[in-house]
Formats: structure tokens, C-alpha cells, sequence
């Protein structure tokens, strides 16, 4: 007699690109958590001293010199949304095989990380931290760098799924839908980002 | 549909040419895989010719038992690199005050490397390599998800160790006095654990997409369970140590005002090598008991969801990890406070504790259900898992704050117990899987006899420690320090086990090099196993499966072997 282990039909889809985005987002997500942990964890324990007239309480973290340029901070967190909205009519587009549609939402996203890449140079350019001041200047350069990283890395995703999509890839959805699966964590990483370090300080 | 396997041939050993045949690589079979090499058997024969051609074929191979070897290899290297550091440790604190083969900086220095290589540099990727050599073979796949991001991730693993040893020889490490190799330093770490993740992201990817058909996830070898479980934890805690990294790194260059400068890199980055980071790093352990043990008991896996359960508990380390710190039992303060210490403590220490000993009971149910006739791979892997629990158990009463061990060489016993006894398990798996890796069975007199003197070697390096601690011995201190108890005992006791674990891992390397060049045939299922990857031949071939299985149980294997038929 002979015994075997029953063969399978054909492999069905597998989602090894957007399964896998899932787990750079955690993994990526964890990376700016321990940060903002680390920022609160400093910002908390910055030594404080009384002002001048006795009257109020001055914690020594980010000098008063320093004035964060709201207009581009704010404008990055109310960009991101439509970052996030592009990717998903990229998404929308590849289920319906609209290649053209497709292409235009990843070149338009891809111009948006552009726009956000140079909002952030602005910050830069205005807030003129110095980065050896103090614990605020290494810590602002290190998170806000890390995220402008994870900025790039997404545009570079866009750049990877829109030559595919003009490659003439419809079958393309898994890596579109991963790309637009990232471009939603970057979103709520920086929304985070936003909150703590150009709102709360 | 690809061809039907015959079992029983595979089993007895007895595969006719025709059926290997089909288990070759066919151009075309599977155009998108991107494995592009061959196995154990057939590399060598290709590349006797050229010393070049072999090297290369090894750094760009994107099989994944190659890659899944270069870790274990290294790994092993590193093992016994460890074993010396613990030698030349356990002698120059003989005694503390006179004897100084290392001086201030370069004791500090060989204190770190001692930590750093132990986790990040042996049991980590030691563990990291075997899923990957083992696991896609175990869930049906013909090859890891991303290949060429696992090579990648053994490649940055190899060369931020590279930077590590490098920096630490050049005094850079945490306390060192060369600021410049303390940023090589932190680059080393950074590099070598973004390989880690990335190899740990191949292994997660998958065991959750690549399974064979039919093999839902409670299906999926006890193995393979533990490495998702553990890549998993891996891509949750060790993000928080690169943003320590990149804080440290950035303040370490330019400014080196917030964080302590070199200092302060043993203050953010300690835990990463401590329980219970350390836990996490030891998950796989307890998946290779639970996969060996119904094995060797000729028996299906009582209760095996429980034992699911325990190893996914152990896991809960994590939840202490990304924290950042040692959550200590400290039962001084007001109610509130005693509550919240002890809620966390038991959450980071207990919890974990608890999944371990839940698996390991579990596991062991087999044995009173079959028939066991215990091997060398079982004999390490019980041992080494032992070990472990010695270590866990150590970690949960060095969390007591009235036991009075913080900061003592307690610590250090505890790292030891865990790694070595980590070390223990693998040289099981290694031994479990050594058919399918390398296309051997080793001898098991002399494998069980090494198995013995692992267990002693570890018990030496680490128990004395332990005693040491409770006399209040401080914890990576080489030299200058005062101690009262019979310090010369203990730290002769630990050297000794740690030349004990390197004669081990030599030896173990020996046997298993000696019965490849020997060349002596393994069969294809010489367990008489239960899962997917013991129906391919030994050693298994590129891409794995010729065809792809349907799974409808838990060991497809054993459910066609009509001669086991065993209680559910």
C-alpha cells in the first residue's frame, strides 16, 4: 500500500509584501513609541528654577529663544491625511485596474512627501536648535530625523509601486494596498510626533 | 498539481530515484521564488572547483538553510568566544584586589563584551538561525519570505557584531574612553540589530503567509509556533532599543549632555541584555522541547493548545522590555504603590515564568502517554530548557527588592542560565534537525555525553554566581571590588564552567563536521517525526517541496503512517 500526503491545488495568493509592511509599521511604530517615551521621560525631568520675579515656575528644556514655526508643523499634520487619502485612491484605482488613475495618485503622493520632506527642512531652517544645547537639541534632531527617515522610506515604497504600476503591473493591488498600508502608519506615527514634540513641546 | 509523495518510502529511507527526482529543481517550477541555490549535498559538489566560486555562492545565497547556517555557524563561533571571555573573567576576579590581567578601562571593556556577545552575539541569533533554516521546511513553504532581506539581515548581523569587537578592543564600548569608537560602538549595535529584525521579519512573514494548504495557525509545529511568537516579540522590543541607539548616538556626537556621554550607554542600553529582553531572546527553547518531546514519546502532542498557550505566555516578557527596566517587587510605600509594583512585577516576571513552566509541563505529558526512548536532541533540549528555568526563576527572585540582589553578580548568574542553557537547546535542535540541515544523524552516545557535560559546565558558570550575589559579589566588576565570601572558589567554579561549555560547543562542532566530511547518508525521517518537513529528503534539497501537501491536521505526517496510529 502506498501512503501519501494528498497533494494541494495550486498556491492560492499569498500577501507576504503587505503582511509583512504590517510588521515594519509595528516594528517602525514601536521605534517612534520608545522615542516619544524617551522625550516625555526627559522632558519630565527637566530641572526647573524660578523666574525672576519669583512669580512663576521655568522648567529648563527647550530655550525660550527657540519659537516653534507652527504654520509649517501644522501644515505637515494636516497634510499627511491627504498623503493617506492618495495612497487609497492608488488602492481604489488598482482594485478597479485603472492604471492611469493609479500612476496619478502615486506620482501625487509621492509629490506630497516631497512637500512634507521640505515643510520639515523649513522647521529646521526656522527653529535653529542647536543641537548641542542641551538635552531638547539632541533629542528633537533625533526624532524629528528618524520620522523624516520613515517619510523617505515611504516615498521610495510610492517610487517602487508606481514604476510597477507603469510597468503595466494590474495585477499590482497587494504592494499598492501595502504601500498605502505604510503611508497610514507614517500618518499616525506623526500625528504623535506632532502632538508631543511641536504642540506639547 | 505536483506529484504525490510516497510516505512510507520516505520514512523507511527507501526513496527510488524517481521519487527524488521530483523533489530536484525543476527551471520554471516556481518563477517568482527567489531561492537560487541548492543544498547541502550539491554545493559542494559545484563548488570543489573554486575556493571563490564557493565563497560566493554562500555570501549571495538566498536559501534559506544557507542563511539560516551562516547564523548558526557564527552563532557558535561566538559561543566559544564567550566561553573564553568567561574564563579569562572568572580568573582575573579570583582575586579581586591583586590580580589585574586587565586594567581599569580594558576590564570594563572585556565586562561588555562578555555581556554583549553572550545575547546579542550567541542566543539571539543563534535562535534567529535555526527558524530560519527550520521553519519554512516545518510549515510547508519551498522557501522564507524575503530572502534576500533574512541574507541582508545575517550580513548586518555579522559585520555591527564586526564594529562591536572592533570598538570594545579600542576601548569605545559604554564607560570607554575613546569617544570616536564609542560612536563605532553604537553604530555596531544599531547595524547588527536592524539585522536581527530584518532576519526575524523573514521568519514572522512566513510562518503567516507561507504555510502549506490547509495548515491554519493552530496547526503549525510547536517550533514553529515559538519562532513566530518570539520574531514577533523580537520586532516589538528591539525597535525601542535602536531609538535608545539613535538618542545615544546623536547626543554621543554632538553633544554628549543628555545622556551621559559613554556612560550613559550602559544606563540606556543595559537592558537589552538583562532579563526580561533576555526572556524574549529564549522563546524558541521551549518550542524545540515541545517539538521534540511527543516525538521521542512516539505520541501526538497531549493538550497541545495548552502548550500553544504557555510558550505564546512566555512572551509576556515583552510587556517588561519596551518598559525599559527591571520591574521590581517593592512592597514599601502606600497600598497603591505595593499594588501597582506588584502588578507590574508579576505582569513582567510571573506571567513569562508562568508560560514556561505551562510548556514545559505540558510538553512533557507526552512521556507518560507514549513510549519514550530519550536521544541526545531531547537530553540537551530538556537540559538546556532546565537551565533556563534555573535562569527565569533566578530573574523572577532577583525582582524582589528585599532579596537584596540588585546589582550584585546575581544578574550575572541569571544571564548565564539563560544563554547557556539557550545554547543547550540549540545544540538539541541542531542535533533534531541535523538530517535536514546537513544530511547526518550524529552519534548519540557521544552527543548525550556532551549533552551531560553542557549541563555541568553550565550549572559551574552560572550557580556561583548566583551564591556569589547573595553575598553581595557586585555584578560585571572584574577587579577592585571587596568581597567578603570565598571569592576565588566562585570565580574559579564559574571559569571553569565556562571552559566546560567551550570544550562542549568544540567538541559538538567536531562531531558534526567529522560525520558531514564522512558523508554517512541520514534517512529521510530517522526520528520517525510528525511534521512536513521529515516527507523531503535528507539533506533537504532547494526549494524543499517538490509539490505542496495538503495539511488537514497538526501532524500531517504521522496521520499517513498507519504503524502510529496513536490516541488523539
Amino acid at each position: 500500500m502506498t501512503l501519501a500526503l494528498p497533494s494541494a491545488p495550486s498556491q492560492t495568493s499569498r500577501r507576504q509584501v503587505l503582511v509583512g509592511t504590517a510588521l515594519v509599521a509595528a516594528a517602525a511604530g514601536m521605534l517612534i513609541a520608545g522615542m516619544l517615551a524617551m522625550w516625555m521621560k526627559f522632558r519630565a525631568g527637566a530641572p526647573t528654577r524660578e523666574s525672576a520675579d519669583g512669580l512663576k515656575i521655568i522648567k529648563d528644556w527647550m530655550s525660550k529663544d527657540i519659537i516653534v514655526p507652527e504654520v509649517a508643523a501644522n501644515t505637515m499634520f494636516a497634510t499627511f491625511p491627504f498623503a493617506a487619502l492618495m495612497a487609497q485612491w492608488a488602492v481604489y484605482s488598482a482594485k478597479r485596474r485603472d492604471g492611469q488613475h493609479r500612476s496619478l495618485a502615486l506620482v501625487i503622493l509621492f509629490g506630497i512627501g516631497i512637500a512634507l520632506v521640505n515643510a520639515q527642512v523649513a522647521i529646521y531652517a526656522q527653529m535653529e536648535v542647536v543641537l548641542a544645547e542641551g538635552a531638547f537639541g539632541a533629542l528633537f534632531y533625533a526624532i524629528t530625523g528618524t520620522m523624516l527617515a520613515l517619510i523617505v522610506s515611504g516615498m521610495a515604497f510610492t517610487t517602487v509601486a508606481f514604476f510597477r504600476s507603469v510597468g503595466g503591473r494590474d495585477d499590482d493591488l497587494q504592494v499598492i494596498s501595502a504601500n498605502a498600508l505604510y503611508w497610514y502608519f507614517l500618518t499616525a506615527a506623526f500625528t504623535a510626533v506632532w502632538f508631543f514634540v511641536y504642540v506639547q513641546k | 498539481m505536483g506529484a504525490v509523495v510516497s510516505v512510507r518510502a520516505l520514512h523507511l529511507g527507501e526513496i527510488t530515484p524517481e521519487v527524488r527526482k521530483g523533489y530536484g529543481v525543476s527551471p520554471g517550477d516556481h518563477p517568482k521564488m527567489t531561492t537560487n541555490d541548492t543544498h547541502v549535498g550539491a554545493s559542494t559538489k559545484s563548488s570543489s572547483s573554486s575556493v571563490v566560486a564557493s565563497v560566493g555562492q554562500w555570501v549571495t545565497s538566498s536559501d534559506h538553510k544557507k542563511i539560516g547556517r551562516l547564523f548558526i555557524g557564527w552563532s557558535l563561533v561566538h559561543a566559544i568566544e564567550v566561553a573564553v571571555i568567561g574564563i579569562i573573567f572568572g580568573l582575573e576576579r579570583m582575586s579581586p584586589s591583586s590580580m589585574q590581567i586587565f586594567d581599569g578601562d580594558a576590564a570594563l571593556q572585556l565586562s561588555w563584551l562578555f555581556r554583549h556577545v553572550l545575547v546579542l552575539g550567541l542566543v539571539a541569533p543563534l535562535f534567529i538561525g535555526i527558524a530560519i533554516a527550520v521553519v519554512p521546511m516545518q510549515v510547508g513553504s519551498k522557501a522564507i519570505s524575503f530572502p534576500r532581506l533574512a541574507q541582508y539581515g545575517f550580513w548586518a548581523w555579522f559585520f555591527g557584531s564586526g564594529l562591536v569587537l572592533i570598538s570594545l578592543i579600542a576601548n569605545g564600548g559604554p564607560n570607554g574612553g575613546n569617544a570616536d569608537m564609542g560612536d563605532l560602538f553604537l553604530l555596531g549595535v544599531g547595524l547588527l540589530i536592524v539585522g536581527l529584525l530584518s532576519a526575524s521579519l523573514s521568519v514572522a512573514t512566513t510562518i503567516l503567509t507561507s504555510r502549506a494548504p490547509g495548515m491554519s495557525l493552530d496547526m503549525i509545529p510547536a517550533f514553529s509556533w515559538s519562532a513566530l511568537i518570539a520574531s514577533i516579540a523580537t520586532l516589538l522590543t528591539l525597535p525601542v532599543a535602536i531609538s535608545s541607539v539613535i538618542y545615544l548616538y546623536v547626543d554621543h556626537t554632538y553633544a554628549q549632555n543628555a545622556f551621559g556621554g559613554g556612560k550613559g550607554i550602559e544606563t540606556w542600553l543595559g537592558w537589552v541584555y538583562s532579563a526580561p529582553q533576555t526572556l524574549v531572546f529564549v522563546i524558541m527553547a521551549f518550542g524545540v522541547l515541545a517539538e521534540i518531546a511527543p516525538v521521542v514519546a512516539r505520541v501526538r502532542q497531549p493538550l497541545r493548545p495548552v502548550v500553544l498557550g504557555g510558550i505564546a505566555l512566555i512572551s509576556a516578557a515583552t510587556i517588561g522590555a519596551v518598559t525599559q527596566t527591571n520591574h521590581v517587587l517593592d512592597l514599601s510605600g502606600t497600598n497603591g504603590d505595593k499594588l501597582s509594583s506588584t502588578v507590574l512585577f508579576l505582569l513582567t516576571n510571573g506571567l513569562p515564568l508562568l508560560g514556561m513552566l505551562v510548556a514545559v509541563a505540558v510538553a512533557m505529558l507526552s512521556f507518560k502517554e507514549g513510549k519514550p526512548s530519550v536521544n541526545a536532541a531531547f537530553a540537551f533540549s530538556i537540559l538546556g530548557v532546565l537551565m533556563i528555568l534555573a535562569g527565569a526563576t533566578g530573574a523572577f527572585v532577583g525582582n524582589v527588592k528585599d532579596a537584596g540582589l540588585q546589582g550584585t553578580s546575581f544578574s550575572e548568574g541569571i544571564t548565564l542560565y539563560l544563554a547557556y542553557g539557550g545554547v543547550l537547546v540549540a545544540l538539541g535542535a541542531l542535533t533534531h534537525w541535523a538530517p535536514k540541515l546537513w544530511g547526518v544523524v550524529l552519534d548519540d552516545k557521544k552527543v548525550l555525553g556532551l549533552a551531560g557535560l553542557g549541563l555541568i559546565g553550565t550549572v559551574l558558570s552560572s550557580l556561583p554566581l548566583y551564591i556569589a550575589g547573595f553575598a553581595d559579589q557586585p555584578a560585571n566588576v572584574v577587579n577592585g571590588f571587596e568581597y567578603g565570601g570565598p571569592v576565588a572558589l566562585w570565580n574559579v567554579l564559574a571559569a571553569a564552567g565556562s571552559a566546560l561549555i567551550a570544550l562542549v560547543v568544540l567538541a559538538y562542532v567536531g562531531l558534526l563536521v567529522a560525520a558531514v566530511r564522512a558523508g554517512a547518508g541520514a534517512k529521510d525521517d530517522p526520528w520517525d517525526a510528525h511534521t512536513l518537513e521529515w516527507s523531503i529528503p535528507s539533506p533537504a534539497p532547494a526549494n524543499n517541496f517538490a509539490s505542496l501537501a495538503t495539511v488537514s491536521s497538526s501532524e500531517p505526517l504521522l496521520d499517513a503512517k498507519p504503524s502510529q496510529e496513536v490516541p488523539a
